[in-house]
Formats: C-alpha cells, sequence, structure tokens
C-alpha cells in the first residue's frame, strides 16, 4: 500500500480581492509554487519553502502563508517532524539533508544571561561624548615587552611581535564558500567588510577574481579538500584559515554537488567542471595535535610568516583541551563554531544533535586557556548562532576576542532562513548559482545593506559597554563578573564561571 | 647558469626557507643543499624555474604548494612531498613516507623506490596543465589514491612479485586513475575503485612517464612497456548521489 502523500508543510493562499494580477508572484518564485492558467494565478502549496520571496515583492500584500495547516493528533514525542521524516526514510533509504543551522529547540543560553549596567557607584560612559575602543587585534600577544631606553627619551621595541589583523569592530563575516554562496552573494559580503573596517572568510571554494580587490579584507580557508588552495591564493588572503571542523556538521567533511560546479566554480575551485568537490572529514595530513602543528607552519612558511593562521574547530565536548593544544602550535586564533552555527547542506541528523552550544563552548576554552597561562597566545573567534549585539556582548564577555556572524549576515541580504540553500534554488540569489536568480541580487544595495547590519550591531555594542561603564573591548573581554545567570543550572553556571541573578 | 651551494647542517628550516628564497631572488637557477637532515618544507611555496638538489634526508612536506621548481633528492623523503603542489617536479633517489602526492593538482613526482600510506590521497587534476602524476618504482602501502579526484598514480614494482599487496588500493576514488604493474586482487581494491582493462590507449599514455622515471633513475625501459598492467579507475565519478533524501 502507498504511504500517500503527508500534509502540507505551508499553506500559501491569495486574497483574490486585493491580487492586481500582476503575476510578479510567478516569476518571482523560482519553486514553481504559482502557476497561470488563463487570468487566473494556480496555487501549488507544496512546492512553497516559506522563502516569502513572493510575499516580499507583492505590491498588493495579497500573499498568505500558514505553517502546517493540517493537524496530527498532537503527541509531545511523536512530533509531526518525527513522524514525517520516518516516512521520508521509509520511502528513500537515505540520510535526510538539511540547511541551515540547528533547527531543536534546545535552550539557548545567551537568552539565560543578562548583562550588567553601573547604576551610582561607578558612573557610566556616553558612547556619543567619550571615546569607545573596539578596536580590536586578533593574534598573538607576547608575554611580555623587551624594550630598549634610548638618551634622548625614545623607546626601541626589542621584542619581535608576530602579524596581527586589526579590525575595526570584532565583528566578521564567517566562512561562505563560492558555490555554497553565489558570487554577488560573496561580493557583496566582501564590499560590507570593506566599508567597516572589518574581515570575512572565503570558505573552502577558492577566491573568485572579482573578489580579488577586496583580498585584504578576506580570511582564505584552506580545508580537506583543498579546493581553490595555491600559493597564490595563500598570499592574497590577509590571515590563512585551516578549517577542521564546522559546528553544524562536527565531524563530517562537506561535498558540493556535481550541478553546482559550473564553469567559474570549476575555475576557482580548480576542479574539472561538473566533478563533485569532495571535502573528506579529516584532513589526511593531519592526524594528531602535533600534525596539525606542522599544517600551521607549512602554511606559515609558505607565505614567510606574514600572515596570521587560525584554526577553526567545531564546539564539541573537548573543544577547550583542543583549542590549548592549538594554542601551543604556531596558530594565531582559534575559531569555535557553536552547534547552532550555519551550514548550505548537511545532514540533519548531525545539525540537529551533535555538538555543543557556543557559549559554553568560548567560555571553557577561555577558562583552560588561562589556567595553563596561555591566553595571550591565542585569539580567540566565537561563531555559531549569533543573532544580535547582546549575543555579541555576552561572547565577548564568556572571552572571545571576536565574533564571526553567518547567517546574520545573509538575513541582511533577504534571506528568510528557509533552509533549502542545498537545493541551489535560493530566490534571493544567495545559495545558488542560477544566472536568473543571482542577478536579482545586486552587491552594491546589498552590501550596504550587510555594513548597516555590522554597523548597528557595533554602535549597541559601545552602547553597552558604556552603560556598563566600560570604554574598550578589551576590558569587556572575560569579564564574567559583567554577567549573571538566570534560571541556568549550576553546572552550566560553573562551566561558565558566572554568578547567578542577584549573587 | 648561476649555482648557488648551502650547507643545510644544524640550519632550523625557516632560515634555510629563507636562504633558498634569497638565492631564487638572486637568480639562482640551480641550488644544491647538503647535509639535508630532516628539515621540513624545504621549497614550501616556493615559485619560479629552479633546480634544488638536496642531499641527504628531506623533511615532511617538501614542495608543498610548490610552484615550478624542480627537486632532486638524493636520500629519502620524510611524508607528504608534494603536498598541495601545483605544479614543479620531484624526483626521489629512495624511498618516501605517508601521503606522498597528498592533494596535488600538478607538476609530478617521481619516487625510485616505495612511498608509504595513503600515496596520492585526494590528488586532484584541473584543465590540461593542472594534471599531477606520481610514478613510483617500488611499492605503495594501504590506501593507495584515496579519495582521488583527478591525475595519475602509476606503480612499477620493480623487484616484486606482487606489486601491491596492502588494502583499500582507491577507496573513494571519484576522478582520476591508477596504474599497477602485473595483477592486482580484487580483494585489495577499496570501496567505490574497479578495474578495467589496460589497452594501448592507456600504454601511449604513461609511455612517457616511464621513459622519464628510467630517465631519472637510470633504468631500462624495454622491459616495463608492455601490457601487464592494471587499470584502477572510479566505480562512478558522483560517490555521494544518491546518499542523501531532502528535509
Amino acid at each position: 500500500m502507498s504511504l500517500g502523500s503527508v500534509p502540507l508543510k505551508y499553506k500559501v493562499s491569495i486574497d483574490r480581492e486585493q491580487c492586481m494580477h500582476c503575476m510578479r508572484c510567478i516569476d518571482n518564485c523560482s519553486y514553481g509554487v504559482f502557476h497561470r492558467e488563463d487570468d487566473r494565478i494556480i496555487i501549488d502549496s507544496r512546492k512553497c519553502t516559506a522563502c516569502h520571496h513572493c510575499i516580499s515583492m507583492c505590491p498588493r500584500d495579497a500573499i498568505t502563508l500558514k505553517e502546517r495547516p493540517v493537524d496530527y493528533r498532537s503527541h509531545p514525542l511523536w512530533t509531526a517532524e518525527a513522524r514525517e521524516d520516518i516516512i521520508n526514510q521509509a520511502r528513500s533509504g537515505k540520510i535526510i539533508l538539511s540547511g541551515m543551522g540547528n533547527a531543536k529547540p534546545y535552550p539557548v543560553i545567551f537568552d539565560r544571561l543578562v548583562l550588567d549596567a553601573c547604576q551610582v557607584t561607578n558612573p557610566s560612559i556616553d558612547p556619543l561624548r567619550e571615546p569607545m575602543e573596539l578596536r580590536t587585534y586578533l593574534g598573538k600577544k607576547p608575554s611580555r615587552l623587551e624594550i630598549n631606553k634610548k638618551d634622548n627619551g625614545d623607546v626601541e621595541l626589542l621584542t619581535k611581535l608576530t602579524p596581527n589583523l586589526k579590525l575595526d569592530t570584532p565583528i566578521m563575516i564567517g566562512h561562505m564558500s563560492y558555490g555554497a554562496i553565489s558570487l554577488n552573494a560573496q561580493l557583496s559580503l566582501a564590499k560590507a567588510v570593506e566599508k567597516t573596517g572589518t574581515f570575512m572568510g572565503t570558505g573552502e571554494g577558492g577566491l573568485h577574481e572579482a573578489i580579488y580587490p577586496y583580498q585584504k579584507n578576506m580570511i582564505v580557508q584552506v580545508a580537506s579538500g583543498r579546493f581553490g588552495v595555491d600559493i597564490n591564493y595563500l598570499e592574497r588572503g590577509a590571515a590563512i584559515e585551516i578549517k577542521i571542523g564546522q559546528g553544524a556538521k562536527p565531524g563530517i567533511g562537506g561535498h558540493l554537488p556535481g550541478e553546482k560546479v559550473c564553469q567559474d566554480v570549476s575555475c576557482t575551485r580548480m576542479i574539472p567542471l561538473g566533478s563533485d568537490a569532495i571535502s573528506p572529514a579529516p584532513h589526511h595530513d593531519i592526524y594528531s595535535i602535533e600534525d596539525l602543528a606542522q599544517l600551521v607552519r607549512s602554511l606559515k612558511e609558505a607565505t614567510e610568516w606574514k600572515k596570521p593562521v587560525f584554526v577553526k574547530i567545531a564546539a564539541v565536548h573537548n573543544a577547550a583541551a583542543i583549542a590549548a593544544g592549538i594554542a601551543r602550535s604556531s596558530a594565531d586564533a582559534v575559531v569555535i563554531d557553536g552547534f547552532r552555527g550555519g551550514s548550505g547542506a548537511t545532514p540533519k541528523v548531525f545539525r540537529d544533535n551533535v555538538g555543543i552550544p557556543i557559549e559554553a563552548a568560548v567560555a571553557s576554552v577561555d577558562q583552560k586557556l588561562k589556567d595553563q597561562g596561555i591566553r595571550n597566545k591565542i585569539s580567540v573567534i566565537a561563531s555559531g548562532g549569533i543573532r544580535n549585539s547582546a549575543d555579541i556582548a555576552k561572547s565577548i564577555a564568556l572571552g572571545a576576542d571576536a565574533v564571526y556572524i553567518g547567517t546574520g549576515a545573509l538575513i541582511a541580504m533577504g534571506c528568510r532562513v528557509c533552509g533549502q540553500c542545498y537545493r541551489g534554488m535560493c530566490p534571493w540569489g544567495i545559495a545558488t548559482q542560477r544566472p536568473d536568480l543571482v542577478e536579482r541580487l545586486d552587491p552594491e544595495v546589498e552590501s550596504e545593506h550587510v555594513a548597516n547590519l555590522i554597523r548597528s550591531w557595533t554602535l549597541e555594542l559601545s552602547e553597552l559597554m558604556g552603560a556598563a561603564g566600560i570604554n574598550s573591548i578589551e576590558s569587556l573581554r572575560s569579564n564574567r563578573s559583567r554577567l549573571r545567570g538566570y534560571m541556568l543550572d549550576e553546572g552550566t553556571l560553573d562551566v561558565l564561571q558566572v554568578k547567578p541573578v542577584g549573587a | 647558469m648561476k649555482k648557488i651551494e648551502i650547507d643545510a647542517k644544524g640550519i632550523h628550516y625557516t632560515p634555510l626557507n629563507e636562504m633558498i628564497r634569497e638565492a631564487v631572488r638572486d637568480g639562482a637557477e640551480e641550488i644544491v643543499l647538503n647535509n639535508v637532515i630532516g628539515q621540513r618544507f624545504i621549497a614550501d611555496g616556493l615559485k619560479g624555474d629552479v633546480t634544488i638538489t638536496i642531499n641527504g634526508v628531506a623533511g615532511g612536506d617538501l614542495g608543498m604548494f610548490m610552484n615550478g621548481p624542480t627537486c632532486i633528492v638524493n636520500g629519502n623523503c620524510d611524508h607528504a612531498p608534494g603536498n598541495t603542489m601545483d605544479m614543479g617536479t620531484i624526483i626521489v633517489h629512495g624511498s618516501t613516507g605517508d601521503a606522498a602526492a597528498h592533494s596535488m593538482r600538478g607538476g609530478k613526482l617521481f619516487v625510485e623506490n616505495n612511498i608509504g600510506y595513503r600515496g596520492g590521497i585526494h590528488m586532484k587534476q584541473y584543465e590540461e596543465e593542472h594534471r599531477p602524476v606520481l610514478v613510483v618504482g617500488g611499492t605503495a602501502h594501504a590506501f593507495l589514491g584515496e579519495y582521488m579526484a583527478g591525475g595519475l598514480i602509476l606503480v612499477l614494482g620493480i623487484g616484486k612479485e606482487e606489486p601491491i599487496v596492502d588494502r583499500g588500493i582507491g577507496s573513494g576514488i571519484h576522478g582520476g586513475m591508477i596504474i599497477v604493474r602485473g595483477e592486482v586482487e580484487d580483494e585489495i581494491l577499496g570501496i567505490g575503485a574497479r578495474k578495467t582493462d589496460f589497452g594501448e590507449e592507456e600504454l601511449e599514455m604513461i609511455t612517457p612517464y616511464v621513459e622519464e622515471f628510467c630517465e631519472h633513475f637510470g633504468k631500462d625501459p624495454s622491459g616495463l612497456l608492455n601490457m601487464n598492467y592494471t587499470c584502477i579507475v572510479p566505480a562512478s565519478t558522483r560517490p555521494f548521489a544518491g546518499k542523501y533524501t531532502w528535509e
């Protein structure tokens, strides 16, 4: 017997009174929800992904969308999702692929942390009048400085400093590869980081020629597939990042399906047209922490020790010990990607079940590095599920030097987190290589949106710091006394090294 | 031709590489490194048209990210010579450690004797000029050509009764070709690899590499240019297609 169809996920309807038959919805939906029969617009709700492109472009606000219009018998364990996943796998016998970050309703630690503000005993600072120092340097800091005082009063620095990245704001954009996202999307992000004095990652997709003008703001990635990696690529980047793991899929590699490897993606990744681009789970020259140190040094050596090298790991149970190992290599920063980190394509079982929250990971990494007296040897970058400036302030207070945002930057370009990135049909022109869709995204306009987001969050960050009487981001870093946990359990508070509210 | 000799005795790899780069900048076309004893990263990221002769044992990641030069090693190599190499030639008068030619995208690596585990892992190719070639005179350990995405691995098995006895040849291979002299048992093929016929076309394809190998190591190619080879290719160019269903 047939399993039949499952109920509609979304129900799309048109207010026929409002509709003026402009047919824009038909043009806008790349998934084919709308089509025309004579003078009537026919709706196939089953194809809808809730990407909202039709809704956002409808001049009459005539389109409505409802999630799960058909009820199941309610059950706390056998949710509609659990039932439908089983039906899907009973039909296919395959692994369920998903997009974007963890979609399970785990409690969000950020939302159970509150920030401090000054009242009376030490004054708050008005960022409008007082200088606020948000400049951030990423890289190794010497444990002490040797100086030589000259007779004329000048001071000569004898300690050899290692290269650092200089950021005007502690907000960077994380690695999303060309291939996973479109060139126009990458170009928008590149223009935005240039405007705001910060950096972005290339992902493991090489560096397209169109991005060369922004290379001084790019962190080039070296991952296990080594796609697009050659000496020129390494030399172009402001810094190099070795990707070991990704928060959305700890422990596994990635693969870009051959369908997405078009002419331009092929030459940027340096692989044949239409071939699968498979990044294995491990780097096959790294089987130990010593091997990782060797890969770090090989990149340093190739670029004559002029560039910082970052190592990105997924936040997993023993992230702190791994980070301590990374700090003892020649790496300059460790990126911790929490289990809410985004992804264009990830097996759902990994996205929703593997890894730990960034809040706990960054706090334990910072604490471990401090306990071992090596915190200065490495910068800590937090990423994975950062939604607003408060999350950034809390991340820094938990011990991060800076953050990577990903999904947030995409939402600033139109993304509505519909989670269908792996299908390559993104109607917003972000997660697609289809020329007609990519064309919809104007890098001039969208870069301004992304830059605005970074500017807004930077402003809010300085306000939050001012309220707490802090005028330098360095004084907020790892300053857990300015955090309190609200309704967090004792174990979690202990990991975070944060007191409960009222204490 | 400008020739420079460097005594590498007791020199750390960073200053050694600085000396090599400076010599290349000064127009050296031939650099001889004497007393090399395990220094890593020699010629790492080096560009240009220069021949580096390494007298001694080269450390790990020889010629990593290298683009153009030729390295001749009179001795053995530690692991991963030719790692992520773009262009150039590495000739090893000896054996190498594991992961030789790891992720190599172009250029050639000739090894007179044997290589370790995972040789040619994730080798890939791109257009005509970026087709990497790994030629091994002796034998290879397990997982030869694992995840291979392009290029050619040729194992000559000189002096061996069975060219390769270790398992996992071409596991996860999705591009390129592995050619082994003599017979290869089915049991030692990796998942995703299959054998095909070795024909005239393949013989013609490998002939220049066999001849070049013999030229480097002073061997006679006549006994090596026949039909006694096994070809190993991907069972599918899309090993992950069909593994997933949509959410």
